[in-house]
């Protein structure tokens, strides 16, 4: 920094007529540059709107609003319809929440207040360092280890005891392949329990040490504390980081494919195959052709996915903003 | 937050109170076990993906997977022009994305504090960082593939630019924001204008925190595969062309993980430790530049 003072203040000397005209100029110059770039992610993202939009309208022209809840997905016939990637994808997404936020918060639980000092640092690291792993890498771990133990050990087990059970059981039926939309969920979980985990530990601290302290003053555990002072006033921002996790299970897409099983039917069960918009995009994809419908109805199905994903996205984001900044 | 919603009523006898206690901590060592066993096996998970890795990627690691490049199956080849394929559409999106995402991040944090535009730009950029990457990837799709006739290394190195954008503008407006605001003002006291101030010292000042953010982006885009399928689709043969379709690792992971051949499958692990490792060290040299600062 003191060099950086020392080389301004030269030039400030040699010609302070030139800096008082040139200044202000380069000034302007800076700020328009700046200006200009945030104007370019708001053009950027009503692009991506406005491109994907283009590209569905040939399917959303032929087929209506009845695209998103006919089950029809025949590229031999020509025709196509979302219900089934819009119920594997919503269905995932939700299922993985479900598996994820009680270990999520577990983890966040453990690392704000469980945890001794020493050991804070290198679990924290490493959870976040599960969330930097590719995508794809979880894609190919699920494949060859998770759905081997899926279809030896699991499923069997679920499908003899619980498969048994009237109701609850249709949803464990079938076949144990191993893949399907349970298995896809569970690779999800353990995709955004890293996130999630990490927003709420994030959001945890915020919380004052005065409050908790006068929980502990009172003899309260550890247990109390979390449950009756930070959740209390964290509880927005958590919701905030559930969504978060929430929209990433949405979107993604190599983790999936390599694990759903890949049936473009609704299944009743869990253990069934499915697909997800973005699993079906990806293997679909490549046998669309230049200007074909499919490759329309695949867009469509792109724009439906952004949809989606910003509702969430925009939820989440409100209910994280930091409350009354400085305040 | 009051002290019924803590333990209920206050006990009327010493044996309730003992009880009620002992359910306190009963409670409390149940919550704190379902905690320790959570984050255990969150870290089972992290070992379990890393043994595997190592496990079934050492196998097809020698020196021919830096010096030769992907071949049929059964003749052997290594990844040579995936890990280049990489390297050059993952260099050239930092460069396009870095500095509109520095410029980005210095508007919301220098300019636009508390203003309608600048709410916006920093909710939207929020969005586009959680979005999903597959979307890109279709957008971009339509943006320069359709029109400019076929698949092309430079469309991948774009969306891979758009992907880094975000993550760059929310360290940069971070770390500028940690500047105190007195620093801003003695500079400007010293009759500097606005700019200088920016580019000089503030830049300066939180160099080593905008290093991180670009270093944490490579490592995200790195190991994007779903843009790269709508963009630079993928090329099993040496091409470093740039309007042509370019390889890259995760792709020809994507493309020999889901393959028949034996080869190919353990050819595709060691490209994922290859990717995973570069990964996760970029993310540790991150963390290590920020620490140092």
């Amino acid at each position: 920094m003191q060099q950086a003072l020392s080389s301004a203040l030269p030039a400030a000397h040699a010609a302070p007529a030139a800096r008082r005209r040139g200044g202000p100029g380069g000034d302007s110059v800076f700020e328009w540059a700046c200006r200009l770039a945030g104007v370019f992610v708001l053009v950027l993202l009503g692009a991506i709107i406005v491109e994907l939009f283009i590209g569905a309208l040939p399917a959303f022209r032929r087929f209506g609003l009845a695209f998103v809840w006919t089950e029809l997905w025949d590229p031999v016939a020509d025709e196509y319809g979302a219900l089934v990637p819009i119920y594997g994808t919503v269905a995932t997404a939700v299922l993985a929440i479900l598996l994820a936020v009680p270990m999520a918060f577990g983890i966040a639980f453990f690392l704000t207040e469980l945890a001794p000092g020493w050991l804070r640092r290198p679990v924290g690291t490493a959870v976040e360092l599960l969330a930097a792993v590719p995508s794809i890498i979880f894609g190919m771990w699920g494949f060859f280890v998770i759905v081997p133990i899926m279809a030896q050990v699991v499923q069997p087990a679920v499908i003899d005891s619980v498969g048994e059970l009237p109701l609850i059981g249709v949803l464990f039926a079938g076949p144990p392949f191993g893949t399907g939309i349970l298995t896809a969920a569970l690779i999800l979980a353990v995709m955004i329990i890293p996130f999630v985990a990490a927003t709420m530990r994030d959001v945890f601290a915020t919380v004052p040490p005065v409050y908790k302290e006068s929980a502990y003053g009172l003899g309260a555990t550890r247990w109390e504390v979390m449950r009756s002072v930070v959740l209390p006033y964290t509880r927005t921002s958590v919701v905030g980081g559930i969504m978060l996790g929430l929209g990433r299970a949405l979107g993604e897409t190599l983790a999936v494919t390599f694990v759903i099983g890949n049936a473009n039917r609704v299944s009743t069960t869990l253990f069934g195959p499915g697909n997800t918009i973005a699993s079906l995009v990806a293997l679909e994809f490549g046998e669309a052709g230049e200007g074909s419908l499919k490759l329309s109805a695949l867009l469509a199905l792109g724009f439906i996915l952004f949809v989606l994903s910003f509702i969430v996205l925009a939820i989440s984001r409100l209910l994280l903003r930091p409350r009354a900044k400085g305040a | 937050m009051s002290g019924a919603t803590l333990t209920g009523l206050p006990p009327k006898d010493s044996a309730a109170a003992s009880r009620l206690g002992r359910r306190r901590r009963r409670r409390d060592r149940v919550m704190t076990g379902l905690a320790i066993i959570s984050t255990v096996l969150g870290l089972l998970f992290l070992v379990s993906i890393l043994f595997t890795l190592f496990w079934r990627g050492l196998q097809a690691m020698g020196p021919q997977v830096f010096t030769e490049v992907t071949r049929p199956p059964g003749s052997g080849g290594g990844l040579l022009n995936a890990i280049i394929g990489t390297v050059i559409q993952v260099g050239l999106g930092t460069v396009i994305g870095t500095p509109v995402g520095i410029l980005v991040g210095t508007y919301l944090a220098e300019y636009a504090r508390g203003s309608r535009l600048g709410n916006a730009v920093r909710f939207v950029s929020d969005v586009l960082l959680s979005a999903p990457s597959i979307l890109i990837g279709l957008f971009v799709y339509q943006l320069l593939v359709l029109p400019f006739g076929g698949f092309s290394g430079i469309a991948g190195a774009v969306a891979l630019a758009i992907i880094i954008i975000p993550i760059v503008v929310r360290t940069t407006e971070d770390m500028l924001q940690l500047i105190p605001n007195t620093l801003r003002e003695a500079v400007m006291g010293l009759g500097s204008p606005k700019w200088k101030m920016i580019t000089l010292i503030c830049y300066r000042s939180v160099m080593s925190g905008l290093i991180t953010g670009v270093l944490l982006g490579i490592a995200r885009i790195a190991g994007e595969t779903a843009p790269l399928l709508f963009t630079s689709l993928g090329n099993l043969t040496w091409s470093v062309s740039l309007t042509q379709a370019m390889s890259s690792l995760p792709l020809t992971i994507y493309a020999y993980a889901g393959s028949p051949y034996e080869d190919w499958v353990s050819l595709a692990w060691t490209g994922a430790l290859l990717i995973t490792v570069s990964v996760l060290l970029l993310n540790i040299i991150a963390r290590i530049v920020l620490r140092k600062a």
